[in-house]
């Protein structure tokens, strides 16, 4: 119990690091829910049923949710899709048709 | 120049973060142990809660009595923090029909539905009708196990943003559009504030209402931790699925 | 070595507001400022819930057989730090969702996330109209 309550804490830190050297914004909200389920499961071992099944539902599922639906609504997504698409060319090339796609 | 200084600002940040962590935990070591049944923090009134809250408010669950009966102040200003959030969310990403004529069509394909997808559609014929019931018995058995208005009407609302990606706005929209969702959110609101602007009038823990006080177990023996819970559910419900509408296509279409 | 297996919940949660804020400061995407200030927010309900926790004890669901006999307050954690957490999550996820808001709207009016540049767009527009 003690050992399994000490890693789920260095991996509640590991991730909160991980948050912050992520670059991109998707697997940074996706490790952001991780964190979520992290903490619900450790509100679960502190016997505070109420905290977890709370947070399980609106802190990982809703919260998240709503990052994504951001992201679709700001066109993060296409822009994604438009820089993979053209990699093969120019680095420069890419950018400037990202920036064309957002502008359209 | 600029480059420089902002080179000097992440390094005075990362050591302020630094000094920051040796304080708190500097401060942290002089708190007493986690777990110790003598800590200040465990004193008479969660005794009373504990003691009390079985036969006062007919909640087993001393988490939702508290929140509901002992505080429940504390509740009706959260709920309305909820609609309040709506309301400003509602203000910055509101797109009427003749803005949406403007945009560009990067915008305008957002708004329209996805594609129907036939394995997304005959899953959740199954699922979703769980998840409403799952989400309904976190919600009646708030007072018995644990779970609540809170946690309930978060599933709720998520089975209604998967009813809308499944099978789109026209069918939604038949019993989930802006006229129900403003019914729903101000009569849940308004019988709470009463509700429980009466009981602190009359200043009485237990008022003697339909619904019996026995904490024997059953559903219908809670007092008024039901409908309180039943109307907090509603609101976050609603709260959910509006956000979600609001991000997703820029307001209920009617 | 003892006493600091024992309070690790709160170092943790202590050196999680430490990230958070720290991402919060160094980040210049306002997306990333949100999740760091969604760190901070969970680390402080942390370290309230573990306030709260007693040792060899489960949570604060009295049984009927207890309660006809009388409840035995040493048997149930505390319930009143698991209360004002509830408050808080909920709270949080309003929070969260009008920043996504004003973020939307930013970057549909500037087409960038980068605070700085918005920043630096604001003040050209400025000194034009000047």
């Amino acid at each position: 119990m003690q050992i399994l309550m000490a890693s789920l804490l260095i991996l509640l830190v590991i991730l909160a690091v991980t948050i912050a050297v992520t670059k991109r914004l998707l697997p940074a909200v996706i490790i952001f829910m991780s964190y979520s389920v992290i903490n619900s499961i450790i509100w679960m071992l502190l016997q505070s049923p109420d905290l977890a099944i709370t947070e399980a539902a609106v802190g990982a599922g809703i919260s998240t949710v709503l990052f994504i639906v951001a992201f679709k609504r700001m066109g993060l997504f296409e822009k994604a899709i438009d820089e993979e698409s053209a990699k093969g060319t120019e680095k420069e090339a890419s950018s400037k048709s990202g920036k064309e796609a957002e502008n359209e | 120049m600029n480059k420089k200084f902002n080179k000097l600002y992440n390094i005075l940040c990362v050591i302020f973060a630094l000094i920051f962590i040796a304080a708190m935990i500097i401060t942290v070591s002089a708190l007493p142990n986690i777990g110790d049944a003598t800590n200040p923090t465990n004193n008479e009134v969660s005794e009373k809660y504990l003691t009390d809250s079985s036969w006062e408010t007919g909640s087993l669950n001393a988490v939702s009595g508290m929140i509901l009966d002992y505080r429940a102040f504390d509740t009706l200003g959260e709920s309305h923090v909820l609609f309040v959030a709506t309301v400003a969310v509602f203000i910055l990403l509101r797109r009427d029909e003749d803005s949406r004529k403007d945009l560009p069509t990067r915008c305008l394909n957002q708004s329209y539905e996805q594609a129907y997808d036939p394995i997304l559609a005959k899953s959740l014929e199954f699922l979703i009708p769980a998840i409403f019931v799952f989400g309904i018995y976190v919600i009646a058995n708030g007072h018995l196990s644990p779970g609540g208005g809170f946690s309930g009407g978060a599933i709720i609302g998520a089975a209604f943003i998967l009813y809308l990606n499944a099978y789109g706005l026209e069918s939604i929209e038949r019993f989930c559009n802006s006229r129900t969702y403003l019914i729903c959110s101000c009569c849940a609101l308004l019988f709470y504030g009463l509700a429980k602007s009466y009981v602190f009038y009359v200043g009485a823990n237990h008022l003697h209402s339909i619904i019996p006080v026995l904490a024997d177990g059953s559903i219908l023996a809670s007092g008024l931790i039901l409908p309180l819970n039943i109307a907090v559910g509603v609101v976050v419900s609603n709260t959910v699925y509006a956000l979600y509408i609001m991000f997703r296509r820029g307001g209920f279409s009617r | 070595m003892n006493y600091l297996l024992n309070n690790l919940p709160e170092y943790s949660a202590v050196i999680c507001f430490a990230i958070g804020f720290s991402i919060l400061l160094l980040n210049r995407n306002m997306i990333k400022k949100i999740l760091g200030l969604g760190i901070m927010d969970s680390s402080i309900y942390l370290f309230l819930a573990v306030k709260g926790y007693v040792a060899g004890t489960v949570a604060p669901i009295v049984t009927l057989a207890e309660q006809a006999a009388g409840v035995d307050t040493t048997l149930y954690t505390n319930p009143i730090p698991a209360g004002l957490v509830l408050t808080g999550i909920v709270v949080s996820v309003s929070v969260t969702a009008i920043l996504l808001a004003l973020t939307v709207k930013l970057h549909e009016e500037f087409g960038t996330l980068n605070i700085d540049e918005i920043i630096h767009m604001v003040r050209e527009e400025d000194r034009r109209k000047e």
